[in-house]
């Protein structure tokens, strides 16, 4: 449907829809992790919005609710724990060196094009006014899995994968108006379990292998391998 | 017709003379956030009339091609500006160049600069040179990008055609728009030399761009350089201005509708130029090989505004 023929409000869920698609780009693109945990901040909050404004245009008055529990918990619970574990970890003025970060901004507009060729058949069968916004749904899950495969620190995964709940819950509500509320309850407080266990996690590996670098977990720490000095100076630093 | 030519004539003498204002707009307005005291808005009209009085001194290996390329920069320049509506639509001079021809005329611009700088055989020229043709390598898809996600809405490369559009579709919340403006105010921070790219207010040699070309120009060359980069920076300000918040522009070659024009536009420009300057502000000087990044992040933008075209605006 051509944008010309939509009202100012849905204009506006695809306004924000594709903000919120730029929010994953901009994380992927951000080596730093506080910036990194406010974009994440944001992208909830922007979904919330995109949430509450179908809830108006779709006269759904229950995804007010999910609105609400998407900015209470996506927006500033998670990233309030996220805050305060990257600080007690000390990892709170650490920045990641990206690899390729041209590379992979270019990836992830791959990303969004494939996206909308796979879901062009799904769209066709919606009859709903956000339907435009399934692809771009479908590429806020797909970013999140780059983040997750590209980013070597546990902090910046862990926010890969709560970004690729965004994207679900996004598609759940464009594509469906919304997923029973039992589901998106068990949902949200999966979701906040997970930033607690994720917690623990962090703290777990820190106390094992000194590092918060998952691809260090591939060394077997029974095995003596002398390591070199360099090496030794190059973790350190990282 | 012949009133609609008129206009154009008129138009271009417009930005040929309101140029300078703007740039001392911004001096002004960057001088008071800095809580300094500022040079009168009128400066640059005298620190010009000073240049153009000035003996014109030539360094003894400068070729032709260091004394016509003021004169190329200029008029580029002004072709440039004859293509992009200020006040009025239609803009019968917009059917001479598109909007693609519109980038060509600025890189020839920029190409002649480059030659100069490389022409008088001093460091600095060249390296100036080198840096501006790596700066402009980069901006250049990106400029190009952005246009086409203009033109994919509008369906033309006609700047007046496809601000005319953008008039006559109303309010449209369009987000590849938004993309296409946030890449586009990159792109002219970037072409026009401001911070974070270049310093306009600089010349230390380890920084400057443009500057480091031009540093061999005197007298009535440096002014029409000079001159020609005010324009260049009107013509970003208005192309962004006009294209993305066309309200207000007038479509007729009336007295009253001509009066609402010039206001409105005097307003977007100073909002746009104060901006301009809290960016400025807040914002450091880059390091030089940083740069790649910063345009490859406009050219990303520019990206998702076409993405975002096709994907949530027309819905296959």
């Amino acid at each position: 449907m051509d944008i010309t023929q939509l009202g100012l409000y849905d204009q506006a869920i695809l306004m924000f829809a594709a903000v919120v698609l730029f929010t994953s780009f901009a994380m992927l693109a951000q080596p730093r992790i506080v910036p990194l945990i406010n974009l994440f901040a944001w992208q909830g909050a922007l979904l919330s919005v995109t949430t509450a404004l179908v809830a108006y245009v779709s006269k759904h008055p229950h995804l007010y609710f999910s609105a609400g529990l998407t900015l209470a918990l996506k927006a500033f619970l998670i990233p309030w724990m996220l805050h305060r574990l990257a600080v007690r970890l000390n990892i709170h003025h650490e920045i990641e060196p990206l690899r390729y970060p041209s590379l992979i901004l270019l990836g992830g507009a791959a990303l969004v094009v494939f996206s909308y060729t796979v879901l062009a058949p799904v769209v066709e069968l919606s009859k709903l006014t956000t339907r435009n916004t399934i692809a771009a749904s479908q590429a806020v899950v797909l970013l999140g899995m780059l983040l997750m495969i590209f980013r070597k620190k546990a902090v910046a995964q862990v926010i890969g994968f709560m970004s690729i709940e965004n994207g679900l819950f996004f598609a759940a509500v464009v594509a469906t108006y919304g997923m029973p509320m039992v589901v998106e309850l068990g949902v949200a407080f999966d979701v906040l379990v997970a930033a607690v266990l994720f917690g623990v996690f962090f703290f777990q590996m820190r106390e094992s292998i000194d590092s918060l670098d998952v691809d260090r977990l591939n060394r077997l720490r029974e095995v003596d391998e002398p390591i070199a000095p360099e090496a030794y100076g190059r973790e350190r630093d990282t | 017709m012949i009133e609609a030519w008129t206009f154009a004539g008129v138009q271009l003498l417009l930005y040929v003379i309101g140029a300078p204002l703007l740039a001392g707009w911004v001096k002004r307005v960057k001088c008071r956030l800095q809580n300094r005291a500022s040079p009168s808005v009128f400066q640059p009209y005298r620190d010009l009339a000073k240049l153009l009085r000035k003996h014109t001194t030539l360094a003894e290996q400068a070729s032709w091609l260091f004394r016509i390329t003021p004169y190329v920069v200029f008029g580029t320049t002004l072709v440039a500006a004859a293509v992009v509506p200020l006040l009025a639509l239609p803009l019968p001079t917009a059917a001479v160049a598109d909007v693609i021809v519109l980038a060509g005329f600025l890189a020839l611009g920029r190409f002649f600069t480059a030659l100069a700088g490389l022409d008088i055989g001093t460091a600095f020229g060249g390296m100036g040179s080198s840096r501006e043709m790596m700066i402009g390598a980069l901006a250049e898809p990106a400029l190009l990008m952005t246009v086409f996600t203009v033109a994919m809405s509008a369906g033309t490369t006609n700047v007046s055609e496809a601000v005319g559009y953008a008039l006559n579709s109303g309010l449209v919340l369009r987000p590849s728009f938004l993309f296409a403006a946030l890449a586009l105010m990159m792109i002219a921070v970037a072409e026009t030399g401001r911070v974070p790219i270049d310093n306009p207010a600089t010349h230390l040699e380890l920084t400057m761009v443009h500057e480091a070309m031009i540093l061999e120009y005197s007298g009535r060359h440096l002014a029409l350089i000079e001159w020609a980069s005010s324009i260049k920076f009107l013509v970003y300000f208005a192309l962004i201005a006009n294209l993305f918040l066309p309200w207000g522009i007038a479509t007729e070659f009336t007295g009253p509708a001509l009066a609402q024009s010039a206001a409105a536009i005097i307003a977007k420009l100073a909002v746009l130029a104060v901006l301009l300057v809290v960016w400025e502000t807040v914002m450091a000087k880059m390091r030089l090989f940083r740069v790649p990044q910063y345009l490859g992040f406009a050219f990303m933008l520019a990206l998702l505004g076409m993405l975002t075209h096709v994907v949530l605006e027309t819905g296959g």
